[in-house]
């Protein structure tokens, strides 16, 4: 939808995440999938920056556990681009480490799918 | 925004330092009964998040305001279940309409398997969302959701409606049972281990 002189009403919206991103592009996708698991690093091995507010935050929410990028997502209320984009900033400083999901290869491994398997059995019988 | 959400210690993942997390898609049309199978197995409560869409708008018809916009939200929701100290499982619902392309993308990559929420009363609701299933290369199995608790009565011929392969699992369940989900997810399961051997 684009006005009279050029001028298109959604841009409103997309200026808040690009200074949130400092304009920062898109993380690879496979390094910050949905359910890579992130947490906070060990003081010393982070690198002095100025960390943004919203990078501040994430790296809070990050600081008592590990949580999926999704859930980080779902708990900020952040969409998911800028959360990856966000994420992707703080593993650079050194901040935060991930755990990768399982790998695109081992996903049809019998082992995990036993393991899930005999998982919900435990649980719900 | 600019201070983190308090959570509590049974919001962070179990033993995440060991963690490996794995996913399974729900999928299925409107209101099927996605969000309610996943907030009754899910030990968190159910999250939700938002990406952009960016795709060209002419396929956005039924959803109020956003006509002629080139970017929106839209949301899937997802839940967790700790299965071991090594596996975290999370389950994510996926609404079934063609234009969430870039959101099918990045919930079909990696993900172990699909089990696909019918309505048997609304079968046809169902042939866009198995498409896309079939498209992303899933395998999956189909849950009937029987909203009124009745026995499924003619299995073969939701097969053939479907035009599912002999060897894709039918189970039928109550979404809002915990039991019930975890035994059609559990039926996937077993099936994504057969599809192995
Ligand atoms: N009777 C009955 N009602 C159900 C069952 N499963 C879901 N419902 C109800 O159906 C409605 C829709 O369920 P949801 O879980 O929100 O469906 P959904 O697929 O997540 O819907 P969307 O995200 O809007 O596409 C809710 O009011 C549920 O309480 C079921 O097995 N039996
Ligand atoms: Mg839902």
């Amino acid at each position: 939808m684009t006005g009279r002189d050029g001028w298109e009403p959604e841009a409103a919206e997309l200026v808040r995440p690009y200074v949130i991103t400092k304009g920062r592009g898109l993380p690879d996708e496979d390094d910050l999938s949905l359910i890579t698991l992130v947490t906070a690093s060990a003081e010393d091995a982070r690198r002095p920056t100025r960390l943004s507010p919203e990078e501040q935050s994430l790296l809070e929410l990050c600081s008592a556990g590990y949580l999926s990028v999704a859930e980080i997502a779902g708990h900020t209320h952040f969409p998911l681009g800028v959360v990856r984009i966000l994420l992707a900033s703080l593993m650079e400083g050194g901040y935060v480490t991930t755990r990768p999901p399982v790998a695109p290869a081992r996903l049809a491994d019998r082992e995990i799918l036993e393991e899930v398997l005999n998982g919900l059995r435990a649980k719900f019988g | 925004m600019g201070s983190a959400p308090s959570l509590g210690e049974q919001d962070y993942v179990r033993g995440g330092a060991t963690q490996t997390a794995v996913k399974i898609l729900v999928v299925g049309h409107f209101a099927v009964g996605k969000t309610t199978l996943i907030g009754s197995i899910s030990e968190i409560e159910p999250l939700s998040t938002e990406e952009t869409m960016t795709q060209a708008a002419e396929a956005v018809d039924d959803l109020k305001g956003v006509q002629g916009k080139t970017t929106t939200t839209v949301a899937m929701d997802f839940g967790r279940l700790t299965i071991s100290d090594r596996v975290v499982l999370y389950l994510f619902g996926t609404p079934g309409q063609q234009r969430f392309v870039q959101m099918w993308e990045d919930m079909a990559r990696g993900a172990l398997g699909a089990l696909v929420l019918v309505d048997p009363e609304r079968l046809a609701d169902s042939f866009p969302v198995i498409d896309l299933i079939e498209h992303y290369g899933l395998e999956y199995a189909i849950a009937v959701n029987h909203f009124d608790g009745a026995p499924l009565r003619d299995e073969r011929a939701l097969r053939e409606a479907l035009d599912l392969l002999d060897d894709t699992p039918v189970v039928t369940c109550d979404a809002r049972d915990e039991k019930s989900s975890a035994a059609a997810l559990t039926t996937l399961v077993r099936y994504l281990l057969d599809r192995t051997r």
